[in-house]
């Protein structure tokens, strides 16, 4: 596979640094990369999986707003700063695989290298959030 | 593909009777043909060789300037680059794209006051200014060059330039074994790759060994280890240990050199010496 360019290089060495659940996708939403805390989110190993296309990914989980209503694609974070190339933040439920319920606060923002250059986003996850 | 060593040495020029077999400028390498003169990084190192252009090819060569950053010691010497001083000569200056300026206004931080006499708009070559895309390849006359990001601080690019079949890569400064997970396993996690694969020849930052980066991480250079390293996992056929620490002596490099390069390496590595030539 062709090497990532250094801006995402850098960011998943920063998102392996941390114990905050961080995602980083490329331009499309393909996820290239979740450290190991994201690891309960998914209730998958990035080890197991490596990356993963974005229609895989996204219904691991299935996101729901407060009133469990299911949140379309459009309102998550992640899809908002790849689509607008904008921060995005939202709150909302989700089911992992391990069959547990999790609220959490999603930050998100695009990746924009030097030179303009639109490169992916990242998402952080925030746990145990007052509802 | 021939190639001379200008200035070797990074961080600052350093010239003394202890540094003076492998040079005390700082990065200037030289790649000519019968047509064109190019120029990696504008260090201390291109005043001597400016100096050494003779008239026939100060009137017949093209001449291109590709600058990796501009931290000092890769642009120092550009002020001093006799050519620039030619009227009418047409000199292209490369460099990488920095989102909140310009290549010019970068370029043009140097040339004034309060750091130098001259303005930009004074010097009387015609001066040409290109700011590469990343991993877009461009051509000059028979070079065919691709530039991309790499891991050092501010916007900062190594070069991997074809001619024929041969490859050089050109990473003087750079640390790769930062941003990668599991250095050095994971090619297409480790910065620099692409620029380095198969080369004939790679240059490459050796500013440490790996005792003296235990607290220098961050810095955005590395050890000779790793360039080693580095060097195996791209598949080179020759390293160059390029961008020499400044308190580095020529006993210490030699030592460091019998210490730490192993023999029996699938591919030869060579202290980067100012005032020699490579043939590829």
């Amino acid at each position: 596979m062709a090497q990532k360019e250094i801006e995402l290089i850098l960011s998943r060495q920063f998102a392996d640094s941390l114990d905050t659940p961080i995602f980083i996708t490329d331009t499309v939403g393909n996820l290239l990369f979740y450290n190991r805390p994201s690891e309960k989110i998914l209730g998958l190993k990035y080890e197991d999986t490596g990356p993963m296309p974005v229609d895989e990914w996204s219904t691991v989980f299935q996101p729901r707003d407060e009133k469990g209503n299911e949140l379309p694609p459009g309102e998550l974070p992640l899809v908002k700063s790849l689509k607008e190339k904008m921060p995005a933040q939202a709150n909302f439920w989700i089911e992992g695989l391990d069959g547990s319920r999790r609220f959490l606060s999603v930050t998100s923002f695009p990746i924009i290298g030097q030179g303009h250059r639109f490169l992916g986003a990242i998402a952080i996850f925030w746990e145990n959030v007052t509802e | 593909m021939n190639l001379s060593y200008w200035g070797t040495r990074g961080s600052v020029p350093t010239f003394n009777l202890q540094t003076q077999k492998y040079g005390g400028n700082t990065p200037c390498v030289a790649l000519s043909d019968d047509q064109t003169l190019l120029i990696l990084d504008a260090g201390s190192g291109i005043r001597g060789l400016g100096d050494s252009i003779s008239q026939d090819m100060m009137d017949h060569y093209d001449i291109h300037i590709l600058i990796t950053h501009f931290h000092l010691d890769h642009i120092q010497g550009l002020g001093f680059f006799k050519p620039l001083y030619v009227p009418g000569k047409k000199i292209t200056i490369w460099g990488p794209p920095v989102s909140d300026t310009t290549l010019r206004a970068n370029v043009g931080k140097y040339f004034g006051p309060p750091l130098f006499p001259v303005h930009l708009r004074e010097l009387p070559c015609a001066l040409t200014l290109h700011e590469i895309v990343p991993q877009e390849p461009f051509y000059i006359h028979s070079y065919k060059i691709v530039a991309d990001f790499i891991c050092h601080p501010g916007a900062t690019v190594g070069y991997r330039i074809s001619k024929g079949n041969k490859i050089l890569s050109y990473i003087p400064d750079h640390e790769p074994w930062l941003g990668s997970v599991d250095f050095p396993n994971h090619a297409e996690w480790t910065s620099g790759y692409e620029l380095a694969k198969d080369a004939d020849l790679l240059i490459h930052d050796s500013h440490f060994t790996n005792d003296q980066y235990e607290g220098k991480i961050g810095w955005g250079h590395c050890s000779i280890q790793h360039a080693i390293e580095f060097a195996k996992l791209a598949n080179v056929k020759r390293l160059d240990l390029f961008h020499h620490n400044p308190e580095h002596t020529d006993e210490d490099l030699e030592e460091y050199y019998v210490r730490l390069v192993d023999n029996s390496l699938p591919f030869d590595v060579s202290l980067a010496r100012e005032g020699t030539n490579v043939t590829l």
